[in-house]
C-alpha cells in the first residue's frame, strides 16, 4: 500500500511535468496546425537559461524561492522572446506550405539550437541548483520531498491559469477561434500573426517553466535532452487528443503512469521503452484519434 | 545502333568492374572509399524512406527500427547460418526480407489511424526495437554486434543502389505506383475506383522497409559492428532531413538528399559542430524557398537538364538587358 | 431493352447516431435503365450513393447487385464488382496527369503482379501498353485524349467533370452512378451532358443512376424517377407521373395555403 502511495506521488509529480509540456504543444499545434518538433530543444534552451541564470543570482542571495520566482519569470520572458522570433523566421514563410515541411523545418530548428548550445556551451553535463529548500516529511510510510509538492502546485496553478486565459480572457477566446476556423477568425478581426505569436508565447512559457520544474527532479542536464523531451511531449499531446487542452493533461499524466508503472509490471528498467510505447500503440489502435480526440468525419 | 538496354548494362557491368578493381587494389584512398559508401548506403536509405514519407504520403518515423531489422538479421546471418563471404549479397537481400515484414507490420495502423497519431506509433516501433536489441544478450545487448564480416565494397554498395533505383522506377511506372500516388492525393477517391487501398499500402510499406533492410545490412557489414543506439532519435531525424533536404517523391532527390547530408557531416568535419549548425540552417532556408526539397516531385532527366540551363542563360540575358535599357532611361 | 433486375434496395436504412439519413428505402433498378434519383437538400441522395459503392454499410436492409448481397463489402470489392460513380465536390487526383487518372481505375482489373513489376516482365509491358490504349480510348469519348499528359488539377470544371466520366468508365461498370453531374452547367451545355451520357450508355451497355437537382437534365433523360425526403422515398414513377404528383410538388413547393 505504502508503495503504492509512493508511486501515486512520483506519478503525480511526473505527470505533471508531462501535462505541461504536453500542453505547450497543444497549444502551438492547435493554433497553427504545426507539430513543432523544436520544442524540446526549447525546453532544453530554456534550462540551460535557467541553470546560467539562477547560478549567477545565488551568488548575490540566499534566498531560494525569490530567485526561483525570478528565474522563472525571467527565463520564461527571454524563452518566448526566442520562440517568436523562431516563429517569425522559420515558420511563418511556410504558412501555406504543405505541413510536413513545417514539421521538418521545426526538426531542422531544434538541430540548430541543440548545436548551438553544443558549440557555445559544451556538452559537459551540468546540474541545475534546486531552488526549493531541503525538506523532506513523512505522511504515514510515504516520504514526501518538499520539491515534490512545489512541483505539482506550481503546475496545477499553471495549469489553471491557463484554462481561465483559454476560457475567460479575450485573447484566450479568440485563440479558440482562431484554432477552430483561422478564416472566420480573421473575417472577424482577430489578427493571425497576433494569435499565432501569443501561441508561442504561452508555449514557450509552460515549456520553460516546466523546465524549472523539471529541473527540480532531475536536475542533469545536457544538450542532448531536447530530443528525448520532443518526442515524449509530441506522444503525450496526441495521446491525448492533440490540440486539446483538457486532452494533453490527460495524455500528460497517462503517459506518466506508463512510465511509472511499467518498471512495476517488468522490473527491469531497459524493458520500460516497450512497455511504454507498446501500452500507447495499443491505446491509438483503439481509439484512433486519441483518449479525448474527435473523429473528423470525412464527407464523401 | 545499339539499344539503350544494351549500352546501359554494358555501362554496368563495366562500372562495376572498375569498382571491384578499385577496392581490390585499393586504387583510391580508403577514407575517400567509405564515404562513397556511406553515400551510397544512405541513399539506398532515403529511396526506401521517400516510398512512405514522400509517395505515399504517410510521416512514417519507422525508418530507423526498420534499419535495425535489416542490420541484425543480416549480421547475423553473417555470422553464424550462412558465414562464406561468397553468400554476401543473399544475406543483404535476407536482411531485406526481415525488414519487408516488419513493414507489413507497421502498414496495418495505417489502416485506421491518421497523421501525426500514426506518426506515434511508427515512432514507438522504431523505440520498441531499440529497446529490445538492448535486452537481448544473444545480439550483444546494449554493446552491440561486433565481428561482423566486412564484406562491405564499394562495388556492392554501387550494385545494391542501382538495383534500388531500378526497382523504384519499375515501381512507380506500375499499377502499384499509380494507386500509391492516387492514394495520397485523395484515399477515398482511390478506394472507389477500385484501389484495393489496405493492399497498396502494406506493398508500399514492405518495398520501403525492404531497401531501408538492406541499407541496414550494408551499414552493419562496413563498419564490422551495429549497436541499438545508431537507430535512434538521431537516426530518425537524419533520415527525414536528408528525404525532405534532397526532395520527396523523387528518386533525383533521394540520392540528392542522401549525398548532400553525408558530404556535408564528413567534408566538413573540422568544423565540429559548426557543421550541423550550417546543414540546420540550409535545410531551413531550402523549406522555406523550396517546401518540397531542391528535387522535390520532379526527376533529373536530360530534358529538364538542358532546359535548367536555358533558363540560366536566359535569367543572365534579361539582366544584361535590363542594365542597357535602364542606361537609356537615365539619358533621357 | 431486358426487363432484367440488376440492383435491389430492400427496406435499407442508413442511420448516423440520431440522423435517419436514409430510412426503409426500398426500390428495384433494371438493367439499362436510366433513373434518376431528385429530393430536397439532405434527403438522402448522395448517402444512396454512399450506402451502395461501399464508403458506409448499412444500418439494416439489403443491398442486392447481379444477384449477390453486398452489403458489408470492402468498397473497392464493390466497385470492381460492377458499380462505379462520379461524385458531388469532383474529386480527382490533382497532380497526376489526366491519363493516369484514367489508368488508375484500372486497379482492379489489371492481372500482373509484382514479380512482373521488377522484372519487367513481357506480361506486364504488354499489359501496360493495352491499358495506356484503353485509358486513351475512354479519354477519346469523353473528348479530352488531346489533354491527356496534363494534371488534372489544370483542367477547366467542365473538363474535370468529364474526366471525372471517364475514370468511371475505366472501372467497367455496369452500373454507373452520377452524382449531380450537371452542376453549374447551363442549358445548352445539360443538353450536350445528356448526350453524351446516351452515347456512352449505348456504347457500354450501362445502367444510369442519377442524382441531380436539374430537372432540365432529369425530365430529359430519365425513364424513371425516385423522389426522395426525409431519407424515405417519397414517389417512384416516370417523370409525367413525377412531374404532376401531389406530394412531390408539395415537397418542392411547400403546402398551398388553405382557402
Amino acid at each position: 500500500m505504502d508503495m503504492f502511495l509512493q508511486q501515486a506521488l512520483n506519478l503525480l509529480q511526473l505527470g505533471s511535468i508531462y501535462a505541461l509540456l504536453a500542453i505547450g504543444f497543444s497549444i502551438v499545434y492547435g493554433i497553427v496546425r504545426l507539430v513543432n518538433f523544436a520544442h524540446g530543444d526549447i525546453f532544453m534552451v530554456a534550462t540551460y537559461a535557467f541553470f546560467f541564470l539562477s547560478t549567477w543570482l545565488l551568488t548575490y542571495t540566499n534566498s531560494l524561492y525569490l530567485v526561483l520566482a525570478i528565474t522563472l519569470v525571467l527565463v520564461a520572458a527571454a524563452v518566448s522572446f526566442l520562440a517568436v522570433g523562431i516563429e517569425r523566421v522559420a515558420y511563418k514563410p511556410l504558412r501555406s506550405a504543405p505541413k510536413v515541411s513545417v514539421v521538418v523545418t521545426s526538426l531542422a530548428v531544434g538541430l540548430l539550437l541543440q548545436h548551438m548550445v553544443l558549440q557555445f556551451i559544451g556538452p559537459t553535463p551540468r546540474r541545475v541548483p534546486r531552488l526549493v529548500p531541503d525538506i523532506k516529511f513523512q505522511v504515514g510510510t510515504v516520504n514526501i520531498e518538499l520539491y515534490q509538492i512545489v512541483i505539482i502546485a506550481v503546475a496545477l496553478f499553471i495549469m489553471l491559469l491557463l484554462s481561465l486565459f483559454i476560457m475567460k480572457t479575450k485573447t484566450g477566446i479568440a485563440m479558440r477561434a482562431a484554432a477552430q476556423d483561422s478564416t472566420a477568425a480573421s473575417l472577424m478581426g482577430i489578427s493571425t500573426d497576433y494569435i499565432i505569436s501569443v501561441a508561442f508565447v504561452v508555449g514557450a512559457t509552460v515549456a520553460s517553466i516546466g523546465a524549472g520544474l523539471y529541473g527540480m527532479a532531475y536536475p542533469i542536464f545536457d544538450p542532448y535532452i531536447g530530443q528525448m523531451i520532443n518526442w515524449w511531449s509530441f506522444t503525450a499531446a496526441v495521446l491525448g487528443g492533440i490540440g486539446d487542452f483538457k486532452g494533453a493533461v490527460l495524455g500528460g499524466f497517462l503517459l506518466a503512469a506508463v512510465m511509472v508503472i511499467s518498471p512495476m509490471v517488468l522490473p527491469v528498467s531497459s524493458y520500460r521503452d516497450i512497455v511504454a510505447f507498446g501500452i500507447l500503440i495499443l491505446i491509438l489502435l483503439i481509439k484512433p484519434s486519441g483518449l479525448l480526440g474527435k473523429k473528423i468525419i470525412q464527407k464523401v | 545502333m545499339f539499344s539503350k538496354k544494351i549500352v546501359s548494362l554494358t555501362l554496368l557491368v563495366v562500372v562495376t568492374a572498375t569498382l571491384f578493381v578499385i577496392n581490390h587494389f585499393q586504387l583510391i584512398g580508403a577514407y575517400y572509399l567509405q564515404i562513397a559508401q556511406y553515400i551510397g548506403i544512405y541513399a539506398i536509405m532515403v529511396l526506401g524512406i521517400n516510398l512512405v514519407n514522400g509517395y505515399l504520403g504517410i510521416f512514417s518515423l519507422g525508418h530507423a527500427g526498420i534499419m535495425a531489422v535489416g542490420a541484425y538479421s543480416s549480421a547475423l546471418i553473417s555470422k553464424f547460418v550462412l558465414t562464406d563471404p561468397v553468400f554476401f549479397p543473399l544475406n543483404i537481400f535476407l536482411g531485406g526480407v526481415f525488414a519487408l515484414l516488419a513493414g507489413f507490420l507497421i502498414s496495418i495502423p495505417s489502416f485506421k489511424v491518421r497523421g501525426d497519431y500514426l506518426a506515434i506509433i511508427t515512432l514507438g516501433f522504431t523505440l520498441i526495437m531499440r529497446s529490445v536489441l538492448q535486452n537481448i544478450e544473444f545480439v550483444g545487448g546494449a554493446r552491440g554486434l561486433r565481428n561482423i564480416p566486412s564484406n562491405t565494397n564499394i562495388a556492392w554498395v554501387f550494385i545494391w543502389l542501382v538495383v534500388a533505383i531500378v526497382m523504384v522506377q519499375m515501381f512507380i511506372k506500375s499499377k502499384y505506383g499509380r494507386a500509391t500516388l492516387a492514394l495520397q492525393q485523395d484515399e477515398i477517391a482511390a478506394e472507389l475506383v477500385s484501389v484495393d487501398t489496405k493492399k497498396t499500402k502494406m506493398v508500399v510499406f514492405g518495398f520501403s522497409a525492404f531497401l531501408i533492410g538492406v541499407s541496414g545490412g550494408l551499414l552493419a557489414h562496413l563498419l564490422s559492428f551495429t549497436n541499438p543506439n545508431t537507430f535512434g532519435y538521431a537516426m530518425v531525424s537524419e533520415g527525414l532531413i536528408m528525404v525532405y533536404l534532397g526532395g520527396i517523391s523523387s528518386i533525383t532527390g533521394s540520392l540528392l538528399g542522401a549525398g548532400l547530408w553525408t558530404l556535408l557531416v564528413e567534408v566538413l568535419r573540422p568544423l565540429g559542430v559548426w557543421r550541423w549548425i550550417i546543414g540546420a540552417v540550409m535545410l531551413i532556408v531550402v523549406m522555406i524557398y523550396r517546401p518540397s526539397g531542391l528535387a522535390g516531385g520532379t526527376e533529373l532527366t536530360i530534358e529538364n537538364t538542358v532546359s535548367f540551363f536555358k533558363n540560366i542563360k536566359n535569367w543572365f540575358a534579361s539582366k544584361t538587358k535590363k542594365s542597357v535599357t535602364s542606361d537609356n532611361d537615365s539619358g533621357k | 431493352m431486358t426487363n432484367e433486375t440488376i440492383l435491389t434496395f430492400n427496406k435499407v436504412s442508413m442511420y448516423f447516431g440520431g440522423v435517419k439519413a436514409i430510412d426503409d428505402l426500398s426500390f428495384e433498378i433494371n438493367k439499362n435503365e436510366i433513373v434518376g434519383i431528385i429530393g430536397p437538400n439532405g434527403a438522402g441522395k448522395t448517402t444512396v450513393f454512399n450506402v451502395l459503392s461501399g464508403v458506409y454499410i448499412p444500418t439494416s436492409g439489403d443491398i442486392v447487385f447481379n444477384g449477390k448481397r453486398i452489403n458489408n463489402l470492402p468498397a473497392h470489392t464493390i466497385i470492381n464488382s460492377g458499380i462505379a460513380r462520379t461524385f458531388q465536390n469532383i474529386r480527382l487526383f490533382g497532380k497526376l496527369s489526366v491519363l493516369d487518372n484514367v489508368r488508375t481505375a484500372f486497379y482492379g482489373k489489371t492481372k500482373y503482379s509484382i514479380i512482373d513489376i521488377f522484372l519487367n516482365t513481357r506480361a506486364k509491358l504488354d499489359e501496360e501498353e493495352s491499358m495506356r490504349q484503353e485509358a486513351m480510348t475512354l479519354l477519346e469519348a469523353v473528348g479530352l485524349a488531346d489533354k491527356a499528359d496534363v494534371p488534372a488539377a489544370s483542367l477547366p470544371y467542365g473538363e474535370q467533370r468529364r474526366l471525372e466520366i471517364a475514370r468511371a468508365l475505366a472501372c467497367k461498370p455496369d452500373i454507373l452512378l452520377l452524382d449531380e453531374p450537371a452542376a453549374g452547367m447551363n442549358p445548352n451545355e445539360i443538353d450536350e451532358l445528356n448526350k453524351m451520357i446516351v452515347s456512352i450508355k449505348e456504347k457500354f451497355g450501362l445502367t444510369i443512376l442519377l442524382v441531380e437537382h436539374q430537372m432540365r437534365l432529369i425530365m430529359g433523360i430519365c425513364e424513371r424517377i425516385i423522389v426522395m425526403n426525409f431519407g424515405k422515398s417519397l414517389a417512384m414513377g416516370t417523370p409525367s407521373e413525377i412531374r404532376n404528383h401531389k406530394e412531390v410538388l408539395e415537397a418542392y413547393l411547400g403546402k398551398g395555403r388553405k382557402k
